[in-house]
């Protein structure tokens, strides 16, 4: 235990002090800490729960409009914001800025939560594969819907509002580092005071045979629907974010990319190992850092390299990292491992 | 907006007759899923993908002059090898596996197929013309373009074709016997590893046939293969897996659906209803069997 609190203390105390140590990499962090979130959230439903969702774009895209839509109808007519494009007749003053943010973050986070909530009990009814392709056309049928919707831009976009001059070039990525990091820190306070609780045991028992759990009189959908909606508010918060980081919003290329952000946080996830806490955090930073160092070298051709990537980690790696870890180590996971056992299946092999 | 559809009868009839054209091609696709899902138990995101390959290979045949209608032919002979190619190297490492592994590694292909055409095609909308014409029909108050007409036509003949093969053939009576039970099968002697790759094989070959008629009729598109995906899965889950009427039948219904939704929603919205419509069909599906305390699987 204590060299637990002395590790979260570390990772506390570096993630503090990164955007100082490393300035340039400000905007990088902060696309990290969401990829995190993405990761650790899809992780609930799809590795704690068994039920493989690629649909939690649709919360992260929802929080993105939400946020932005928010942050400038407080103040200004959404309405016209967006027609003027590129081109702002209205400029937010800080405090308008950072009150519209909060409220907007907030809204970000409980509306899809709400979301998630009401089609929940409906989608997770459905099992396996099903599920599966149902999320997966609730995302895209988002996306196709958000780019026909005239007030939030349509396939125009919606430009965010841009950061007020305050503190200096710096403070923007400070601004939304500490922000996204933040939320991370939410995130993982969170998921992980769940996963000590009989609530991660129950999503087991879903997983592991949703029947047998029913009938040993455990309510599932109830709980599933409450794994989803902590999944739905974390995944809002990220894309409210994110959103205001990027600056610029897009039905299909930013908010519900199902191609690109719904793809990650399976293959985070799947990376680094479904069904672990730290499993999906290993995978994002992993994936990240093989994103952002290698990508560059594949100049155009990153969505190949993508699907090359997908396809090798599903067939040779569904373990994920951890996973690996774990048949190497199994001692460090707790696990009492026989010795003469061990050998022989060694030799087996 | 919906008076349109009473007020003006040829509208309806229009929308009715496109779609039911349109439907007979979605329908040919949905076959090609039904079969592999049957046999393989795959599910198989890149099919919209490999129905856009065949539909380029028609436009190139239609570049360098010659007649696009003769995609039909050779579409199929290509892209035949093209899905023998994809499951020797993919999709036989994950046919006995969890299902969701399935999905996963079939998006892959798609996200990479998807952008592999896009390099080699470029990012426009192409068509190949065919120079059918039109027929006019109800005082030219209706217009079919010839070429629907012809590729619903083709598209039956090649349905009609790989039924009676299906019934007839060894391979086709190995695939049956395999999609019923893979273990007696290989039992008996029945080599299921090549009849994988075979039926993998002719589904990608339909798919090149469908997409040859579609680069006729409608215009092709690189990113455009994923709504085929999911429309042939949604004719699927409707019509139940082996229920070729009830294929016919639900792709000609979710054709008139689309042009209809194109009619009173707009065009912008036309992908997203199909979308919403597979929800809305899963979540229905769901509810009743809920009632009898079963799920869907």
């Amino acid at each position: 235990m204590n060299k637990n609190i002395i590790l979260y203390a570390a990772i506390l105390i570096f993630g503090l002090a990164a955007p100082f140590i490393f300035p340039a990499f400000k905007v990088q962090l902060s696309i990290l800490c969401v990829l995190i979130i993405l990761a650790v959230t899809w992780n609930i439903q799809g590795g704690e729960m068994g039920y493989n969702s690629f649909g939690n774009i649709l919360f992260y895209g929802l929080g993105m409009y939400l946020c932005a839509s928010v942050q400038v109808g407080m103040f200004f007519p959404l309405a016209e914001w967006t027609e003027s494009g590129g081109e702002k007749t209205f400029v937010h003053t800080p405090t308008q800025f950072f009150q519209g943010m909060a409220v907007g973050l907030l809204v970000a986070a409980v509306v899809p939560t709400i979301v998630a909530g009401l089609i929940g009990y409906s989608i997770l009814g459905l099992r396996g594969h099903y599920f599966a392709i149902c999320t997966l056309g609730l995302g895209v049928a988002a996306g196709e819907i958000s780019g026909g919707i005239e007030i939030i831009g349509a396939g125009q976009g919606f430009t965010t509002p841009p950061f007020p001059n305050v503190g200096g070039l710096e403070a923007r990525g400070e601004f939304f580092y500490f922000c996204s990091f933040f939320a991370l820190v939410i995130a993982f306070v969170t998921i992980r005071a769940i996963y000590s609780t009989r609530f991660k045991l129950i999503l087991n028992a879903i997983r592991d045979n949703e029947d047998k759990a029913e009938a040993m009189g455990i309510e599932t959908m109830k709980y599933k629907i409450i794994g989803w909606m902590v999944s739905a508010f974390f995944c809002g918060l990220a894309g409210g974010i994110m959103g205001g980081l990027v600056g610029y919003i897009d039905s299909t290329d930013v908010a519900f990319d199902g191609r690109e952000m719904g793809v990650f946080m399976v293959l985070m996830a799947i990376l680094g190992g479904k069904g672990t806490l730290w499993g999906p955090i290993i995978g994002a930073t992993v994936f990240h850092i093989f994103k952002e160092g290698f990508w560059t070298f594949f100049l155009g051709w990153q969505y190949v390299a993508l699907g090359v990537l997908i396809v090798v980690i599903v067939i040779y790696f569904p373990e994920g990292i951890m996973g690996w870890l774990r048949e190497k180590y199994p001692e460090r996971f707790g696990e009492v491992v026989d010795e003469a056992d061990r050998k022989a299946q060694v030799e087996l092999k | 907006m919906d008076f349109m559809v009473f007020q003006y009868p040829m509208i309806t009839i229009q929308a009715c007759l496109d779609g039911i054209l349109l439907g007979v091609l979605f329908a040919l696709i949905a076959y090609g899923m039904a079969l592999q899902w049957g046999v393989m138990n795959i599910i198989n995101i890149a099919q919209g993908d490999l129905v856009i390959l065949g539909g380029y290979i028609a436009y190139f045949m239609y570049l360098f002059g010659i007649h696009p209608a003769w995609g039909v032919i050779v579409s199929p002979f290509i892209m035949y090898f093209v899905g023998i190619g994809i499951y020797k190297l993919v999709i036989n490492k994950v046919v006995d596996r969890d299902l969701f592994i399935s999905i996963l590694a079939t998006f892959g292909i798609s996200i990479l197929f998807m952008q592999l055409m896009n390099f080699a095609f470029g990012a426009d909308v192409v068509l190949a013309n065919s120079g059918y014409g039109t027929t006019f029909l109800f005082d030219s108050n209706v217009v079919l373009p010839n070429s629907k007409i012809f590729s619903a036509v083709v598209s039956i003949v090649f349905a009609i074709c790989l039924v009676i093969y299906m019934k007839k053939s060894k391979l086709g009576r190995a695939i049956r016997a395999t999609a019923q039970n893979a273990r007696a099968a290989k039992i008996l002697g029945v080599d299921t590893e090549k009849v994988y790759a075979a039926t993998f094989g002719i589904n990608a070959a339909l798919c090149g046939v469908a997409g040859a008629l579609i680069s006729i009729t409608f215009t092709i598109h690189p990113y455009m293969g994923l709504p085929y995906t999911i429309r042939s899965f949604m004719i699927v889950i409707v019509a139940g897996l082996g229920n070729l009427p009830g294929v016919a039948l639900s792709g000609m219904g979710l054709g008139v659906f689309e042009e209809f939704a194109d009619y009173l929603l707009g065009t912008e919205f036309r992908i997203g209803s199909v979308f919403l419509l597979l929800v809305l069909i899963l979540v229905y599906r769901r509810f009743k069997l809920s009632r009898k305390r079963e799920y869907l699987k």
